[in-house]
């Protein structure tokens, strides 16, 4: 049963700011090793949506599962504490701001995770490190300071700390949006390495082609709700919903 | 009269021993300041408001009133209630708890500047609010507050010599003995300061290291 339990699912998540809403009832579901894009216009919830299902963001009602297990238990104080904790080392999430630990190497980025959280030895943490490393192609760079690093260069490496903490899935948060043109690319690749090894991926994105390349299924969001979802190449190229076209002809303007 | 230096050299065993004590009391208050702004900065900021309180209350204290004074009163004032602590330790804990409290100011700021993201990011690892702080906001917001808690350590360097007034043996009270002696204020004095200002360079070089380093991760 486990088995065919969707990887994520999200029934009826609404979440409100005082009286405005910005989450309407929203479903989803995304299967083992699928690829789900989610596009709509800044404000529209796809951020809050994807936040919300670590909990970075509170949800006001619904339910969140994460493999057969209920992220959003109805636990109190130290017992949702140890369970948000536990269950947070599931779910990889990357930042558009990279968000990486200035204070800390490339390398210890990464190990810092592992090492703290899954009780790996330097030396494991050390090895996974590098691998990962290696797999987003900045092996020569581990004893750098994230400040030493570009743009495209601290996302790849954001990455690898998430994937270092061998997660179920992995959330990007409008990973590409705040690199300039030409390094986003070299993310691009790092994502589709992902997907052509069937990591399970929900992926906030402005970048429509990409979205269209890379993933199984697309959702078009605004106003705090799902306007139409599908096939990407159909949602993102021929979209049936009045709302969603006019979101395409605005951002292909651009 | 004219001056003399050369009586300078007799003494200076005396002013080096006075030095010396200098930067011990330095080395020790600026430790107990550091450690203690830290977590009188951690406990204001994060702990529950019935130990944020008091602690807020007793870093006004300390920030409002004289050091002299503060010292007279952890010293004659305790002494007249039945504690007693020896004078160099009275002095090694009122400096240290005067620039504590203005070391929590610094380490206060420090800690609110760190980036929201970076709780994000440590969070969404599955980091507690605790590791959080300790492994990632804390250690930020101490290399942002190095350079102020070091000027305040140089602060507190020339400060040290206040405890004369309480018969702690350090440079001045050292220098003082051997005026005594010699009657010969200036040459004294004067040898006093370029010692202080010597440690000062030190220092200040010590600090400048420390910024570089922080610097590079910025």
């Amino acid at each position: 049963m486990t088995q065919q339990a969707p990887m994520i699912e999200l029934r009826q998540i609404r979440k409100s700011y005082g009286s405005h809403e910005v989450l309407k009832g929203i479903d989803l579901s995304v299967a083992r090793g699928k690829i789900v894009s989610i596009i709509g216009p800044s404000g529209s919830g796809k951020s809050t949506l994807l936040r919300s299902i670590n909990m970075l963001e509170e949800t006001s009602s619904g339910e969140i599962w994460l493999d057969g297990q209920q992220v959003n238990r109805p636990l109190k104080g130290r017992a949702f504490e140890n369970h948000i904790n536990h269950i947070r080392q599931e779910m990889g999430m990357v930042f558009q701001q990279f968000n990486l630990f200035p204070h800390l190497t490339v390398l210890q980025n990464i190990m810092i995770g592992p090492m703290r959280l899954k009780g790996l030895t330097k030396a494991a943490a050390l090895d996974r490190a590098n691998a990962l490393l290696a797999k987003v192609g900045l092996a020569d760079k581990g004893h750098a300071y994230p400040a030493r690093l570009s743009g495209g260069q601290k996302q790849r490496v954001a990455i690898a700390r998430a994937l270092a903490m061998q997660p179920k899935v992995m959330l990007f948060d409008e990973a590409t949006s705040a690199l300039d043109p030409e390094l986003v690319e070299e993310v691009n690749q790092v994502m589709k390495q992902l997907a052509a090894e069937h990591m399970t991926m929900l992926i906030v994105t402005h970048e429509m082609r990409f979205a269209a390349e890379v993933s199984d299924h697309a959702l078009f969001m605004d106003g705090g709700v799902v306007v139409e979802q599908g096939d990407p190449r159909q949602v993102l190229s021929n979209p049936i919903e009045e709302r969603t076209r006019a979101f395409l002809r605005k951002h292909l303007s651009n | 009269m004219t001056l003399d230096f050369s009586v300078v050299g007799s003494y200076s065993q005396l002013l080096f021993t006075g030095l010396l004590w200098t930067i011990l009391i330095t080395a020790l208050a600026g430790s107990i300041s550091v450690l203690l702004g830290i977590v009188i900065a951690t406990t204001t900021l994060y702990g529950s408001s019935v130990a944020s309180l008091p602690v807020r209350g007793i870093i006004f204290l300390f920030m409002g009133t004289p050091l002299l004074l503060q010292l007279y009163l952890l010293y004659y004032g305790l002494s007249q209630v039945g504690v007693m602590l020896p004078a160099f330790w009275t002095g090694v804990i009122g400096l240290g708890l005067h620039y504590a409290a203005y070391n929590a100011d610094i380490f206060r700021a420090s800690l609110q500047a760190v980036d929201p993201g970076q709780t994000e990011a440590a969070r969404s690892l599955g980091f507690g609010r605790g590791a959080t702080r300790r492994y990632f906001i804390v250690p930020q917001a101490i290399l942002t507050a190095l350079p102020q808690v070091g000027n305040n350590s140089i602060i507190l360097l020339k400060d040290t010599a206040v405890l004369s007034v309480l018969g702690i043996s350090e440079l001045v009270l050292d220098a003082q003995r051997a005026i005594s002696e010699t009657y010969r204020p200036f040459e004294f004095y004067f040898t006093a300061a370029l010692l202080y200002y010597v440690v000062n360079l030190a220092m200040e070089f010590l600090l400048s290291i420390a910024g570089r380093k922080a610097e590079e991760i910025r």
